[in-house]
């Protein structure tokens, strides 16, 4: 005999409680900024690990190899709880005008980046190298200096090349903030955690938070379509149309990493 | 005299058919380089005048691409002395007399006085033609971009593609897109031309265009290095011909002469291939 109760199930659906509701607009939140600065830092570690001086690049290896090797659990404890218990820093609520961002969430959104930032330097180092190294010379022929020829001419390319497993992060992201429920962040997970022990609707419960995932990674998955028509329209690319079942279950390599395996011209 | 050390006598005379005076824009005094334990070029001693055009011809591994680039300081020199627009390229000499890699901004510096065309001419594919020629203006000489812009669409329509202005290279033929890397590397008004086998990547049909936009542009008095297979063109257009081979200049001269009636057994050999 089956357990499963659909009035509470559709309540909970459709006239979710603000705790919810609030927890997944956090999730979103979270996600969004922790990936932009994730960019960002994975941007300079990438620079870094092609800069011509050396303690730049041990510095970025040191970086990648200590982020990468570590459970981001245990990194959001370190930042949150550890540092505080060391005396070193304690994230306290810092109002901004009208907008108040608890402790928690900083810590959050710092474990989140230093995170992100460690896998987005792989990807855009491989971007950067993925790029013609004719193009770096044919900038340099015109007296462009390196960083020029980097940021004019290699970058823009090499962005066209970020933009799928960018968009793989992103989705990985949106799931991965639930792991801050650890250090008691009230994001969508933590949300329907507390819901539970209230109701101990538990397979109701986490069925409606799992179609709230679903619900991010979806609506993701048409933007990063949108914006990888419009790179690509910019280009002078045909526009070659990924199936939305591809997008969703798999199977093709997005429209833009497979036309670079193709070996475009 | 054997015919090796006529044919050499030759090679670093040079000649007297460009006629202009005065300082060489390129001047070559005994340069090696290395690739590992390869001896790419074996002490190579030429000068390039003020307008004149110079062919570099070869059998290929010879050294002449690798000289051309050396010329731009895409490739370091490991001896020797190469001087262009009568400054060391890419080298400075410190205190001692050494040579020592000159700073990365002077070296780029140096290099918007020299035009270089790519055999595969390497345009930038997320720009359009003419945002391609006008970028290293902008950015580099700081022209403002309408000016830039402007300057640009002019270079495009002299080498005859105007209407291809908003297109993208991938929408391009070889030959269209080879013509915008020459209005490219035309825009930073460089004193000096390198042109690195600009055809051999064309399809058969497209390289008399490109050939015929180096022909005017070697008629307005632009000094040009060309790297390339084109016997019509070294015989029509070139001031002088450089028979490459091992690394070494092993005979130069008028294309006359040293096409039509070689020295050296390994230019008859060379020639007798390229023309069949």
């Amino acid at each position: 005999m089956l357990h499963f109760d659909w009035s509470f199930f559709e309540g909970l659906l459709l006239h979710p409680p603000s705790t919810f509701v609030q927890g997944a607009i956090r999730t979103i939140y979270l996600a969004v900024i922790a990936q932009a600065l994730g960019v960002v830092v994975g941007l300079v570690l990438a620079l870094f690990r092609r800069s011509r001086r050396l303690p730049l690049r041990a510095f970025a290896s040191g970086y990648i190899w200590l982020i990468r090797g570590t459970p981001l659990l245990v990194q959001a404890v370190i930042v949150y709880d550890g540092l505080s218990a060391l005396g070193l820093y304690s994230f306290n609520t810092v109002t901004i005008g009208p907008v108040s961002i608890p402790g928690v969430v900083q810590a959050g959104i710092v474990t989140l980046t230093i995170n992100e930032g460690a896998y987005m330097a792989e990807i855009m180092r491989a971007a950067i190298d993925s790029v013609d190294r004719g193009q770096a010379e044919a900038a340099g022929s015109l007296g462009m200096r390196r960083r020029q020829a980097m940021r004019h001419v290699v970058l823009p390319q090499a962005m066209r090349v970020v933009i799928p497993p960018l968009g793989n992060e992103f989705n990985n992201m949106l799931k991965v903030t639930s792991l801050l429920s650890v250090i008691g962040l009230q994001e969508l997970f933590l949300a329907a955690q507390d819901y539970n022990s209230a109701t101990f609707r538990t397979f109701e419960i986490f069925l409606v938070a799992a179609i709230y995932y679903i619900a991010m990674t979806t609506a993701w998955s048409f933007v990063q379509a949108a914006i990888e028509r419009r790179l690509q329209s910019r280009g002078g690319y045909v526009a070659e149309r990924v199936t939305l079942r591809e997008r969703l279950f798999g199977g093709g390599g997005g429209a833009i990493a497979a036309d670079q395996l193709r070996g475009a011209r | 005299m054997t015919r090796d050390s006529a044919a050499a006598a030759r090679a670093t005379a040079g000649d007297n058919a460009a006629g202009a005076g005065g300082q060489p824009v390129v001047l070559g005094e005994g340069i090696h380089k290395w690739f590992g334990r390869i001896h790419v070029l074996d002490g190579v001693s030429f000068e390039v005048r003020n307008g004149e055009v110079v062919v570099v011809i070869g059998p290929s591994g010879s050294g002449k691409t690798t000289l051309l680039r050396c010329m731009n300081h895409l490739e370091r020199i490991d001896r020797g002395r190469l001087l262009v627009n009568g400054h060391l390229i890419g080298y400075r000499q410190n205190a001692r007399g050494e040579l020592v890699e000159e700073s990365e901004a002077e070296i780029a510096r140096q290099r918007q006085e020299i035009g270089f065309v790519f055999q595969q001419f390497n345009l930038f594919p997320h720009l359009t033609a003419i945002q391609n020629v006008a970028l290293a203006p902008i950015r580099v000489r700081k022209v403002p971009r309408r000016q830039a812009l402007a300057d640009a669409r002019e270079l495009l329509a002299r080498v005859g593609i105007a209407e291809k202005a908003d297109a993208y290279p991938r929408q391009l033929s070889g030959g269209q897109q080879q013509r915008v890397a020459i209005a490219r590397a035309l825009a930073m008004r460089p004193r000096l031309m390198l042109f690195d086998e600009p055809t051999s990547a064309l399809d058969p049909e497209m390289v008399g265009e490109v050939l015929e936009v180096m022909r005017e542009l070697a008629e307005t008095g632009m000094t040009m290095v060309v790297v390339s297979h084109e016997m019509g063109f070294a015989r029509g257009v070139g001031d002088r011909v450089m028979m490459m081979d091992h690394g070494r200049i092993i005979e130069a001269g008028p294309p006359a002469e040293v096409l039509g009636n070689p020295a050296h057994e390994r230019t008859r050999a060379f020639l007798s291939k390229v023309l069949h």
